[in-house]
């Protein structure tokens, strides 16, 4: 595995070799101010946490995290780079898990730059920090879901386009799944062993929890076996994909 | 002499479609062999299952005595490759690029930039040192990606068109680059340039439709063409048929052709039966009849007329000039 910090150094680098690392970070810093402070009522609520900050984080995601994951495998197909990459002394493991963890570095870079918010929260009243850091834990960790699901659809294309939509809609998927509209639709027929299943595969289940400030073994073991089955089919779709 | 690239009934179907068809053939060290085939013969194909990035459907790849689907790693240790087209991370420059292949292949620190240096001052990239890769002619795209594939000195180097888009002087100087480093290494180049086949390789396997038609030495494959020995001569215009009645009937001549050469001279081919010589006997014969012959001079065999002939005839276009293979 000598080779996984080689790629992930580079895929890190390649980040900031474009404008989209600025841009992207603007944006979701902007983002994240109106979805607190605006849509949030932070002030308004007249509470010391950071409940309306991490609120909006699925649906932020939702977006801003598919154009980070697009262009890992998409690009390289493109290019024809992957058949350089894939001809050098290296394992599909460590390009698979290099490139991801380069951009759930590249994410989490990003969501440190909120750390005016914490600021704010913290000169204003006292609130509970170890709730906070569950959040920005559970933040996190969905974030890599995200882009777990990112790469493997990226791995599918060779047109970024694409890549991104997929993976937008895949991740609605994963989201709405938690939805009283979608859960009722089953609930009127379904037996609750489903009706439960399909719960507990939205993000806003677990991450609610994780941002309450209940860190549960079951929401990491969920957020972490997400991650590792999309790389998993990442991997088998990189091998499938290359004739 | 010991085989670094062997490969056995290698045979990569694509759905139907069959790209490479039993496929056998080693590569000893010192060997440039040409892989010469028209466009979609699997000639790249059977590089990206050399090099490990393709599959076979069945058959085995050997790369230094290590099997490419038992261990890849280690045969792609041993391999330089320059994959067509020459693709690279564009938004790098050639110094950062460099270094990260020479990190992959497990250099690090002054080691690592000995190793960056000595490509770049190989093929000659120090001008565009710090630019990015995007940015550069087409040229320079394919001497970086050159340049990747003798960072680490393999022992085994598979150029696909190695010299595509280059200037022909560039195209010259990366032929004596391959020439230059071949003598320890085992090369295997593909290319449609066929004079790029007697400037640089040492065999040539001339494929098409992932068959091997022809194995041998540029100068072997030349005496298998069908115009090898034949003899050209140049006759006024109306001593032609004088000329062609005495020469017919020699044994040995296939046919003779006529084309017009100057306003008022045609020339003569006469084409011998399987290549042989005979030149001494036509020599013999316009000596005796005092043929009006004003220039007379044989021919070597062309690369191009062999490649015609076998790749014409595989397609079935056109119907075979007799049994070369």
């Amino acid at each position: 595995m000598n080779n996984l910090g080689v790629i992930f150094k580079r895929e890190l680098a390649g980040y900031f070799l474009t404008p989209l690392a600025y841009v992207f970070i603007v944006i979701f810093l902007f983002l994240n101010g109106i979805f607190t402070f605006y849509l949030g009522q932070f002030f308004e609520r007249g509470q010391a946490d950071l409940q309306p900050f991490f609120e909006f984080h699925p649906y932020l995601y939702l977006i801003l995290i598919p154009p980070v994951a697009m262009r890992l495998w998409a690009e390289e197909r493109k290019s024809g780079s992957i058949e350089l990459l894939m001809t050098l002394p290296v394992g599909l493991g460590e390009v698979v898990l290099g490139k991801f963890l380069a951009a759930w570095c590249f994410t989490a870079v990003a969501l440190l730059g909120t750390f005016p918010v914490w600021l704010t929260v913290n000169y204003l009243g006292e609130p509970d920090n170890g709730i906070i850091v569950a959040g920005y834990l559970g933040s996190l960790l969905m974030a890599g879901a995200y882009l777990a699901i990112g790469s493997c659809m990226s791995a599918l294309t060779k047109n970024q386009v694409v890549a991104f939509v997929l993976s937008v809609v895949v991740c609605f998927l994963f989201i709405v799944s938690g939805f009283p509209m979608v859960l009722d639709f089953f609930s009127g027929w379904a037996p609750a062993v489903i009706v439960n299943t399909v719960a507990s595969l939205s993000f806003l289940t677990h991450f609610d929890a994780i941002v309450q400030g209940v860190i549960d073994f079951n929401d990491i073991i969920y957020f972490a076996s997400l991650i590792g089955f999309w790389l998993f089919a990442t991997a088998v779709l990189v091998e499938l994909k290359k004739a | 002499m010991q085989a670094m690239v062997s490969v056995s009934h290698l045979t990569r179907k694509f759905g139907d479609f069959t790209a490479v068809d039993d496929l056998s053939f080693t590569v000893p060290t010192g060997e440039v062999v040409g892989f010469l085939g028209p466009n979609g013969a699997g000639k790249s194909t059977t590089m990206k299952m050399i090099t490990g990035f393709l599959t076979p459907t069945s058959g085995r790849i050997e790369v230094c005595g290590a099997d490419i689907d038992i261990d890849p790693k280690a045969s792609k240790k041993q391999l330089g490759y320059l994959p067509e087209g020459a693709p690279m991370y564009g938004d790098m420059t050639t110094e950062r690029f460099l270094g990260f292949i020479a990190e992959i292949r497990g250099y690090r620190g002054a080691e690592l930039k000995r190793r960056v240096d000595m490509a770049i001052d190989r093929i000659e990239l120090g001008e565009v040192r710090h630019q990015t890769i995007d940015t550069l002619s087409k040229g320079f795209k394919r001497r970086v990606g050159l340049a990747q594939a003798i960072l680490h000195d393999p022992p085994v180097l598979v150029l696909d068109e190695p010299t595509d888009g280059l200037d022909p002087n560039q195209k010259h100087e990366v032929r004596n680059l391959i020439s230059d480093i071949a003598h320890d290494k085992a090369i295997i180049i593909s290319t449609h340039i066929l004079e790029e086949v007697d400037a640089v390789c040492t065999r040539a396997l001339i494929i098409d439709r992932g068959r091997l038609l022809a194995d041998g030495t540029p100068r072997e494959l030349e005496t298998r063409a069908e115009d090898h020995n034949a003899i050209e001569m140049v006759v006024a215009v109306e001593k032609q048929e004088l000329v062609r009645n005495a020469l017919q009937p020699i044994t040995g001549v296939a046919r003779i052709d006529v084309t017009p050469f100057a306003a008022d001279t045609v020339a003569l081919q006469l084409v011998p039966n399987g290549g042989v010589d005979l030149l001494l006997t036509v020599n013999q014969v316009i000596a005796e009849q005092l043929l009006p012959v004003q220039q007379i001079h044989q021919q070597r065999g062309q690369l191009e007329q062999l490649f015609r002939q076998l790749t014409f005839a595989n397609s079935g276009d056109v119907a075979s000039p007799g049994e070369l293979s």
